[in-house]
């Protein structure tokens, strides 16, 4: 795991004069200053429509309403963020999101481990054609199951339920691929030590294969929260009930009605920014090397 | 579908690691294992594969030879009705020409410049941390957040784009409201939004490179520039090749930003297709029209994939 972090950490300060010199920049001064500049206007530019936001969400509507540039027009308020607490919807929204985030998280790593266990080390028949159609199924924008899917949700009479925003998102053919190939690589050896001690599969892959793979379970489980807390279409549809939505869905439907009260609005955008950038702060060094362990990256 | 299929069957039509399961036929201990294990592993995902991917795909299919409604129960079958009308549609051509620019105007920036930041990141510059995370937290932000603050920066009056024009003597720009630069407007915050994905690939990319080649090139001294597009360059082929492929993907499906943003708006200029079978579907009620055209937009995205792999592969 720590092997990309180190790298980084070694070559973030070279030698000065050896060829592991840094990318892109050579050995003088100029180069660096470049790099340097050209990337803190990049990220200035990735910045500034959060510092914006940031700016006006901590003055009243009155002053944002007036025109300048100067960030600061009026007197530093949370007026905005207290309106939208307690208005009590935004939270309702980011509980549901939550619960709804971390169900589909959990449905989909263990449906989505014991496939690609099964796929990897089992021995039924049709494996390889069910595999197969497993990973064509990839291919599948879920926008063309949309109308189907509503159609079906209307049969179940699962409209405007928990359970019909999470069941559709559980199905993730892309992790198990992801995870099969990831157990593909565990060498056999130790599962037949186990075998022979007398293990049951379930036994052997909770032991022995589900401990190893911890930082590509730690992945998969990232990478589906992130695209679970953030889906919109498929919750927008089958949700109607204000009290269910998720917070993507709700703060749509009342965007139209904040009207110009922009001072609110970007309260409400920042408070619904806040969990997952807590959360990136947090596993960092995860998300980015689970996009190298995943396959993604790297050759 | 369980099977009684003894493991020595298994073992000669198995992957690679099969030789290994093979050497230990001869051992009794093998029968531990019992016939056909493994299918209880699979099969609480093959039953929500089936529920929820499977099963909508054929009943999208048929639907999309119906007149299938939501306002009325009972159907009747059509034929290619419904694909014959979705052929002669100008929505459809013209929704289908938005998504296309999209894609174009989105997925080329979002392509070089995460190239550009992974590499000057990349470069040994202090602080990671936080040019990573100034390029990837938006990528952690809902849709909804994301369009909220850029409808604000692309407010008319106060906005901070127009704000800024105006600073400089310049003409506002009707961001969301000239149909000539708003589908421009959309690829922006698309590019702002998503980029920090494609940053993390090629950032992981460019860690994983062997830094022998890099340094053989400087020892016979290859300047900075030299080593870039002799050495480095060519070393990512395999990640930019899978990057485009995936932006180009996920472009054409853009949906969710728009609808928010300007609802397809202004006149249409931005609607893409997607949103169009939304509207076709859930606003305008025919599920089967909606369906047709749907289907109709699969085949052309498995046309790009499979032209993109033939591209991709003949150069190499």
């Amino acid at each position: 795991m720590s092997a990309t972090a180190t790298t980084v950490r070694t070559r973030r300060r070279p030698p000065r004069e050896t060829a592991g010199a840094p990318l892109l920049l050579g050995h003088g001064r100029l180069p660096r200053v470049l790099a340097g500049a050209a990337l803190a206007v990049l990220a200035a530019l990735w910045l500034v429509p959060f510092l914006w936001a940031i700016v006006t969400s901590a003055q009243s509507e009155k002053d944002v309403s007036t025109p300048g540039l100067s960030p600061f027009k009026g007197a530093f308020t949370l007026d905005a963020y207290q309106r939208i607490l307690e208005r009590g919807n935004v939270s309702v929204w980011a509980f549901n999101s939550f619960l709804i985030a971390a169900l589909v998280t959990l449905i989909t790593v263990v449906v989505s481990t014991l496939a690609a266990y099964g796929f990897s080390r089992g021995t039924f028949r049709g494996r390889r054609a069910l595999l197969a159609v497993t990973v064509a199924a990839i291919m599948i924008p879920p926008q063309l199951l949309v109308v189907p899917l509503f159609e079906q949700m209307l049969l179940f009479n699962l409209v405007d339920t928990y359970a019909a925003v999470i069941l559709p998102q559980v199905v993730a053919p892309m992790m198990v691929f992801i995870l099969k190939r990831f157990f593909d690589g565990i060498p056999k050896e130790l599962e037949e030590a186990a075998r022979i001690d007398g293990a049951r599969e379930f036994r052997v892959f909770r032991s022995i294969v589900l401990p190893l793979s911890r930082p590509i379970v730690a992945a998969v489980a990232i990478f589906v929260f992130i695209g679970a807390w953030n889906n919109f279409m498929w919750p927008f549809i089958v949700t109607n009930d204000p009290d269910l939505m998720t917070l993507p869905v709700g703060l749509a439907t009342v965007k139209d009605a904040y009207g110009i009260q922009y001072a609110q609005s970007m309260a409400s955008a920042l408070l619904a920014a806040l969990p997952l950038i807590v959360f990136f702060l947090l596993f960092q060094r995860r998300i980015v090397n689970s996009v190298a362990t995943t396959g993604l990256g790297g050759s | 579908m369980t099977t009684t299929a003894p493991l020595g069957t298994e073992a000669q039509t198995g992957p690679p690691a099969a030789g290994a399961a093979g050497r230990r036929r001869g051992t009794p201990r093998r029968t531990r294992t019992t016939p056909g294990a493994g299918f209880l592993f699979v099969l609480p995902f093959l039953l929500v594969f089936g529920l929820f991917m499977v099963w909508p795909i054929v009943q999208g299919l048929w639907m999309s030879f119906t007149d299938s409604s939501l306002a009325l129960r009972d159907t009747s079958f059509v034929g290619f009705d419904n694909y014959a009308e979705a052929l002669g549609d100008p929505d459809v051509w013209s929704s289908l020409g938005n998504t296309v620019v999209f894609t174009v105007i989105s997925s080329v920036p979002l392509v070089l410049i995460a190239l550009a930041m992974a590499l000057l990141v990349h470069s040994g510059l202090a602080g990671q941390w936080a040019w990573r995370l100034a390029f990837f937290a938006p990528y952690l932000l809902p849709v909804t957040v994301v369009t909220l603050i850029w409808t604000w920066l692309y407010q008319p009056d106060l906005g901070l784009g127009n704000q800024l024009l105006t600073t400089f003597g310049l003409e506002p720009v009707g961001w969301l409201s000239d149909e000539s630069v708003a589908m421009w407007s959309v690829a922006a915050l698309t590019v702002w939004w998503t980029i920090g994905f494609n940053f993390l690939l090629y950032l992981a990319a460019l860690q994983s490179l062997p830094p022998t080649f890099d340094e053989a090139a400087a020892l016979d001294g290859a300047g900075a520039w030299r080593r870039l597009w002799s050495v480095t360059l060519p070393q990512l082929r395999r990640t930019t090749v899978l990057v485009a492929m995936l932006q180009v993907l996920a472009s054409l499906k853009v949906f969710d930003q728009i609808y928010i943003l300007t609802k397809g708006g202004p006149n249409g200029s931005t609607r893409p297709v997607l949103e169009y079978v939304y509207d076709v579907g859930f606003t305008g009620y025919r599920l089967g029209y909606a369906s047709a055209i749907s289907y109709l937009f699969f085949a052309l995205v498995i046309v790009v994939s499979l032209v993109q792999l033939r591209l991709f592969r003949q150069e190499d």
